[in-house]
């Protein structure tokens, strides 16, 4: 294998639309996705009109500085919008309002069982157009839809610290999830709602311990899932490194994941470093926060996924693995949270009842409210089947033994059909009772 | 003629019956039949009917304590938009456009029960000190009909000397509300940045760009001013500041330190406009006032930080206009557009935005100190508008160098975001009016008011009408 001589060095941008209320710059509702039309959810402002300005969304403000404070970032006291300036039938003004060189937050930290990942900067700036090519009249034409023309939008950039596809695919789900327990975006891969870029470049073994870092970047964009994250890096992994065997540097450019080939596809060169002549937004004042209000944001965040695991495990006994898949969802973990109260109330082991909703993949294959009467009739079926104490068992098959000794006998002649009289007579003391648990007491009480 | 008189008696006239607004509308549309053909004041002018309908209106809805604006005819400079009406900004690419929304100032002023009568022309896109590089033709300069108006605002400046209008709404990004008032004879304001909302304006550059009052008096700016200043929600850079009273300021007859800087009166400065200078301190200094002189080096550089941040800015405000959603294609920039449009593009280019965009704003903070430092030394500064008489038609818009240093006394002013009225103050040997400005610190619009209209009631100068205007 070529990639044997080869580290990948990785880092991931991760752009990430979030669901507040109006737009960033303007009234407008923020609902690209459940628009019923093109072009409904527009005004001068997100159209770009002559003598339309932009005012700044405090709530986006905000929940960027949440995300910086989930992800260990500072939060920088000053902060400004800048111009980015681009021609593109979908960006309007010819430039998109974004953040240069003083985003919201820096320098924060993600942890990944594969290891750290640093996060650069999050900034804040607003979302584009869609162009959608179709024909009309027999004619192919290219449509702008503006619906989603300055939706807020933050984008994560990370150092590049990814050494695995397998890193790059846990980083994703972490800051997925995380995103999620936020309540700051829907994080919608398929939708588009949050999206994912990487970019990858492989360094020989020797050329590490030497300090030289590879003299080339390829981008992946358009990476909607978490598995085609962690295919398009092999892919690129093992391509780039083919071409370095052959001693040739791979070619600076920007290439999409292609699904149904399983490979990724050159999509434009990036040779020349474009030129975006950023400068500050002059029509929007740059931002002053005081530590208290930072501080205060910071003691506002709801519980992090990372922390509901840890409390479900100290809390609920819930094992590790179980919780890590039911913490991922975090709008069941309200509900789980209610569920775990009132199954340790009536005594149902919470462990069980939780491997029990994750074998049964209730999560994944029901919706919420099928979801909570799943959950529920699975703990009723557990309270009945496995609420008996210990103790309470061992008394009650004790009385069983005294009472019947003759069965006793039979048993310890290897006539282990008598097990069943045994589950019978204490269902009759208990009620209705687990008999894999009966059958496991009396084996070890008679061994 | 009634549009001789002053807003507020214009305002008192109307309230006593001695004349209507359906009177003052008239006048204006007699002016404009008269004269626009020659002047090309008016690039769009409202029906007579319309405006005149909006007059009958206002005779019968007058109450005492309406707006004094309620009923006065007024023009718009063309950077401004207006929901259902021709919006150009003096360009072909926008010849047809018609906005979807108010200009925040437009919506105040409609409130404030004004009727407008037209939109002015300008320099395209705000790009110039002459109003010739207008793509509807020149403005011509109603005292010397073979001269330039001054610029961009030269439409609204025409308009008022020649009473096509009450009032008009410039916009001055470096000058361009008080070169056409100097070159005209008229008075204007170039506002302290954010004191007026931007919203609707057309950006020329958004850090310099200010919406202010021009008239003939500073009264009567300092009247339009109070119905248009103050924060709006919609222009973030719009100022929360509270708003003066005016009128009460402009009783005030406290004794203020005027300061001159020496560098104003230098080379390069036309001896007549020099001596107006001189004229308007002694005026000052007999009313009491204390002359202070200074030196202020820094504002030769002026020009040089103006056309680095203008141009950057523009050439950013003017992306928009690709002829995708609305409007020609960019084919329809004039020279003078594109020329700025590529500075602008080259200062902010990777590798040059170093020397040139980000040195200019360096030299910004040094103008504020200079301004600061003038300011603890006097409450108001004295200066010449221009340093040359309007020039004939052709001059400027050949040399664009020249037309440049036309803008040497009033590109300081908006890199610093600070108030500076032009007056009228004097006239050339040939009858072309001499312009002075009065600058002052941030907010201090009440001050310049105030010095004005003494200044005003000692002098003439804003009475005096080009001729033919009876």
């Amino acid at each position: 294998m070529e990639t044997q001589n080869y580290n990948l060095i990785c880092g991931i941008e991760i752009h990430v639309e979030l669901r507040t209320a109006s737009k960033m710059f303007c009234g407008c509702v923020n609902d690209p996705f459940g628009a019923q039309k093109p072009n409904i959810y527009t005004c001068p402002v997100c159209l770009g009109m002559p003598g339309a300005l932009p005012v700044a969304n405090k709530k986006a403000i905000e929940w960027t500085i949440r995300i910086g404070h989930a992800l260990g970032c500072e939060i920088n006291l000053f902060s400004k919008f800048d111009r980015k300036h681009y021609f593109y039938p979908d960006l309007p003004k010819g430039y998109q309002i974004s953040q240069y060189d003083q985003p919201l937050c820096v320098n924060g930290l993600v942890k990944t069982e594969f290891g750290d990942v640093r996060i650069t900067r999050i900034h804040l700036e607003e979302d584009t157009g869609k162009l959608v090519h179709q024909e009309v009249n027999g004619e192919k034409v290219s449509l702008v839809d503006f619906n989603r023309s300055s939706v807020p939008l933050v984008e994560i950039v990370t150092e590049p610290d990814i050494h695995s596809p397998q890193q790059a695919k846990a980083y994703a789900k972490k800051i997925h999830q995380i995103i999620r327990a936020l309540h700051v975006s829907d994080a919608d891969m398929e939708k588009g709602s949050m999206r994912l870029e990487a970019n990858i470049s492989m360094q020989g073994i020797g050329d590490r311990e030497q300090g030289i870092l590879p003299q080339y970047k390829v981008e992946v964009k358009n990476l909607n899932s978490f598995r085609f994250v962690e295919k398009a890096i092999q892919y690129e992994m093992k391509r780039q490194a083919e071409l370095l065997e052959k001693n040739e540097t791979p070619k600076q450019e920007t290439r999409g994941w292609n699904e149904a080939k399983q490979h990724t596809f050159p999509q434009r060169s990036k040779e020349s470093a474009e030129d975006y002549r950023y400068f500050p937004d002059p029509d929007l004042p740059p931002m002053r926060f005081t530590r208290e209000y930072v501080e205060q944001l910071k003691k506002d965040l709801p519980e992090l996924p990372e922390a509901t695991i840890e409390r479900w495990q100290k809390e609920f006994g819930i094992k590790e693995n179980d919780a890590k898949i039911l913490a991922d969802d975090i709008e069941h973990k309200t509900v789980l949270d209610v569920l775990w109260s009132t199954a340790k109330d009536r005594h149902v082991d919470t462990a069980k009842l939780a491997s029990l909703l994750v074998n049964k993949k209730i999560i994944v294959d029901f919706g919420i409210s099928t979801y909570i009467e799943e959950a529920l009739t699975a703990m009723e079926v557990l309270s009945s089947t496995m609420t008996i104490a210990n103790d309470v068992l061992i008394a009650a098959i004790n009385e069983v033994i005294a009472a019947n000794p003759k069965a006793v006998v039979d048993y310890k002649a290897r006539k282990t059909a008598v097990i069943g009289f045994f589950i019978g007579a204490v269902s009759k003391k208990l009620g209705k009772v687990d008999s894999n648990q009966v059958r496991n007491a009396v084996q070890e009480m008679l061994r | 003629m009634l549009l001789d008189l002053s807003l507020s008696e214009l305002a008192k006239g109307l309230r006593e019956h001695r004349f209507s607004s359906v009177d003052l509308v008239n006048e204006c549309y007699d002016q404009i039949e008269k004269l626009n053909g020659t002047l090309n004041a008016l690039i769009t002018i409202i029906p007579k009917e319309e405006a005149l309908a909006s007059a009958q209106k206002a005779d019968k809805e007058l109450t005492p304590d309406a707006s004094p604006l309620f009923g006065l005819p007024y023009v718009l400079k063309d950077s401004y938009v207006t929901k259902g009406i021709k919006t150009t900004a003096a360009s072909n690419v926008l010849k047809d456009f018609i906005p979807q929304f108010d200009a925040t100032v437009y919506t105040k002023l409609q409130q404030s029960g004004a009727i407008l009568i037209g939109k002015a022309n300008m320099d395209a896109w705000g790009h110039g000190a002459s109003a010739e590089n207008s793509d509807f033709g020149p403005v011509k300069n109603p005292w010397d009909d073979t001269r330039v108006s001054g610029g961009s605002t030269g439409g609204c400046a025409v308009a008022i000397a020649t009473r096509m209008c009450a009032f008009a709404i410039g916009e001055d990004t470096g000058g361009s509300i008080r070169n056409p008032s100097a070159w005209c004879g008229t008075t204007g304001l170039k506002v302290t940045y954010g004191r007026v909302s931007r919203f609707g304006c057309i950006a020329y550059a958004s850090s310099f760009d200010t919406v202010g009052p021009m008239a003939k008096l500073a009264e009567d700016c300092a009247i339009v001013l109070q119905a248009i200043a103050g924060v709006d929600p919609f222009d973030a850079s719009s100022s929360p500041q509270p708003v003066e009273i005016y009128n009460d300021q402009l009783k005030s007859r406290k004794k203020l330190r005027i300061g001159i800087a020496k560098e104003t009166l230098q080379e390069g400065v036309d001896t007549e406009i020099v001596t107006a200078v001189e004229l308007a301190k002694e005026t000052f200094k007999s009313m009491g006032h204390e002359i202070i002189e200074l030196s202020m080096p820094l504002l030769d550089f002026g020009v040089a930080v103006y056309y680095q941040i203008a141009p950057s800015e523009t050439s950013s405000n003017l992306a928009r206009y690709d002829g995708v959603r609305f409007g020609g294609g960019r084919d329809l920039f004039t020279d003078e557009n594109k020329r700025r449009i590529m500075i602008g593009t080259y200062a902010l280019s990777t590798g040059y935005a170093d020397k040139f965009y980000h040195n200019a704003q360096k030299a910004r903070t040094l103008f504020i100190k200079e301004y600061e430092k003038a300011f603890s030394k006097c409450d108001v500064l004295l200066l010449p508008v221009t340093p040359f008489h309007a020039p004939r038609l052709g001059e400027l818009i050949n040399e664009p160098l020249k037309n440049a240093l036309a803008d040497r006394f009033t590109t300081t002013q908006n890199p610093v975001g600070i108030p500076s009225l032009a007056l009228p103050a004097g006239f050339s040997s040939e009858g072309l009016p001499i312009g002075v400005q009065l600058t002052g610190p941030m907010f201090s619009e009440h001050i310049l008011f105030q010095l004005a209209q003494q200044f005003q009631e000692k002098t003439d100068y804003h009475q005096r009408k080009p001729k033919g205007i009876e």
